[in-house]
């Protein structure tokens, strides 16, 4: 998104990130009403204008200003990602240490919906708050163990140098473990599809239930995006960045992007949804031993 | 800049750090001491320090939503829906704490700070990985086995079943 | 933006920090003074390592400690406090004064 490393970033790159990632949201957007819900190209606009016109409903004594800065901030850091993450050679922000940038925007998502469930002062809303954050403690470690997988396969926690690590072969053929824990908390730091036990129906809609107007518009667009920028991350650490034939280097990665992306949203019609303790259980007993047998399989072969 | 930049910071951490007391809302407090951090992380940022600032952000974030779950079980006004205060000797902890910042920050200026030695490398996160897994290997050691005696001692602590006892019923431990 | 610029602000820290552990009575709010206390620490550790000795990590190796440091404290305080609040419905500092001398 920005020039080759070393140069100062171009204004029309900042300019040009959030819209790009607005494009890449709405298109996430239009795909899951396309693969789940029939609606055409035009669904997530006519719900958009909907929720943009729709009066806000309001609970007993709430704490609007954390609620509000809860369901601000799932897009902010969602943006906030993205600024990090490479398009052909270079992103818009470059710190050396991109990779944990990113992961610590991703986690801001458990202050967004513990503030936005408690924010409103209901009961369902708070419960969905507690399930992520539980949730969240599931999935943060095996998450964080295959980001660092990835890290030490390219020697760099540096996005940009991650995917030129990989000239030779993709991370995701010969870390296949940490590739699949890093798709699988993709989803869960989303709370999408199997995972989206925060805002399930058994709760009226958790976190959500009391979510509505322009609230329930950013609420839902942010964690869109979220997915997106997961999916998009996923291209320069596991992918092989802007890397392929015949096309450029950023044609090549919207185009992987799109390809997790699409498998992120059509994941949301076909699996029950997760209880966040079953799913802490598996985590801990499976998920954790499994990444660190890949990271330690990895270190040996570096060190080789 | 980033005169600006830090000046802006240091008044966002230390308010946001006095908000927490100040504040009725234990949710409120637990996000204002977040805040506090959040903005020490980016003033480490302003220092080169790019892991570690990053790695406060990551970390403190996390650390406060825990924070926030015990806030709310322990506290008797987690919404500060009933205002109400909980403390004791507040008078002499003022000026405790007063006296100690005066006396800090004579030492501040009073000290003579010796040069600066040597200069900041190119990659600081590199030097740092590289200390602490050559010379600084016995810290990193020592705090790993203080991490372990904290999860064993802290799970003994809290748990009121112990290691070996499930549910009636459920030899298995499943749930 | 200097040294001293940042010891004050690691002070002013430091201080407010103290403030909330001397004077809260709750053992909740008082942990928050105390990582607020290593809040400042790593204010100053940070600021000694680019202003005094950049060469060695050493200031850098302070700071993952403080870091560490601050999770662990906060681990075991809530342990101690689940503890303490099993067995005696306690979660104030003036009602669990046992090893007062």
């Amino acid at each position: 998104m920005g020039g080759p490393v070393g140069d100062p970033t171009p204004v029309w790159a900042v300019v040009a990130l959030p819209l790009v990632l607005a494009a890449l949201t709405y298109s996430a957007a239009a795909m899951d009403s396309a693969f789940h819900s029939g609606g055409g190209f035009v669904a997530p606009l006519r719900e958009g204008v909907r929720l943009v016109v729709q009066q806000r409903r309001r609970t007993l004594a709430p704490d609007a200003l954390l609620a509000r800065i809860g369901v601000i901030s799932l897009p902010a850091a969602a943006l906030l990602a993205a600024t990090v993450i490479p398009l052909d050679g270079g992103s818009v922000w470059e710190p050396p240490v991109s990779v944990v940038w990113f992961n610590a925007m991703e986690v801001v998502a458990w202050g967004s919906l513990w503030l936005a469930g408690w924010g409103v002062n209901s009961a369902f809303p708070l419960i969905g708050g507690y399930r992520f954050v539980a949730q969240g403690l599931a999935y943060e470690l095996p998450h964080m163990f295959a980001l660092i997988t990835a890290g030490l396969g390219a020697g760099s926690l540096d996005l940009t140098e991650v995917a030129a690590a990989q000239d030779g072969l993709w991370f995701a053929v010969w870390m296949p473990v940490a590739f699949a824990v890093y798709l699988l908390s993709a989803v869960a730091m989303t709370f999408w599809g199997p995972m989206s036990h925060p805002v399930a129906d058994d709760a009226a809609g958790g976190v959500a239930a009391e979510l509505s107007g322009p609230d329930r518009l950013l609420f839902f667009a942010g964690r869109l995006a979220l997915l997106t920028v997961a999916a998009a991350a996923a291209v320069p650490l596991f992918l092989g960045g802007g890397a392929g034939p015949w096309l450029p280097g950023w044609a090549w990665s919207l185009i992987k992007t799109y390809a997790v992306l699409a498998l992120l949203v059509w994941v949301r019609g076909g699996f029950p949804v997760l209880r966040m303790d079953r799913f802490m259980t598996a985590a801990w007993m499976v998920l954790i031993p499994a990444t660190l047998l890949q990271a330690l399989v990895v270190g040996i072969v570096v060190v080789n | 800049m980033q005169t600006v930049a830090f000046w802006v910071l240091a008044v966002g951490a230390v308010g946001f750090g006095v908000a927490v007391f100040v504040v009725d809302s234990m949710a409120r407090a637990t996000f204002a001491l977040l805040a506090s951090f959040l903005c020490v992380g980016v003033e480490l940022l302003l220092l080169d320090l790019d892991y570690l600032g990053v790695l406060v952000i990551l970390m403190m974030i996390m650390e406060m939503l825990v924070m926030a779950v015990f806030m709310i079980m322990y506290m008797m006004n987690p919404g500060g829906l009933m205002p109400m205060t909980m403390v004791h000797n507040k008078r002499g902890a003022l000026a405790i704490s007063g006296s100690v910042f005066a006396a800090l920050a004579a030492g501040v200026f009073l000290t003579p700070w010796p040069e600066r030695r040597g200069s900041v490398p190119a990659d600081p996160t590199f030097s740092v990985g590289e200390s602490i897994m050559g010379p600084k290997m016995l810290v990193m050691m020592v705090i790993g086995i203080a991490i372990l005696a904290t999860m064993v001692a802290s799970v003994v602590l809290a748990t009121d079943r112990g290691r070996y006892d499930r549910p009636p019923g459920r030899a298995d431990g499943a749930k | 933006m200097s040294l001293q610029t940042f010891l004050l602000l690691a002070a002013a820290l430091f201080s407010v920090g103290l403030y909330g552990a001397l004077s809260q009575q709750s053992i909740v709010m008082l942990m928050m003074g105390l990582e607020l206390m290593i809040n400042g620490l790593l204010v100053a550790g940070a600021a000694f390592w680019f202003y005094v000795s950049p060469g060695t990590a050493d200031g850098q190796v302070l700071v993952l400690v403080a870091v560490t440091v601050m999770a662990l404290e906060m681990a075991m305080g809530f342990a101690v406090v689940t503890a303490l609040f099993r067995a005696r419905d306690v979660d104030v500092t003036d009602d669990a004064g046992d090893l007062k001398g």
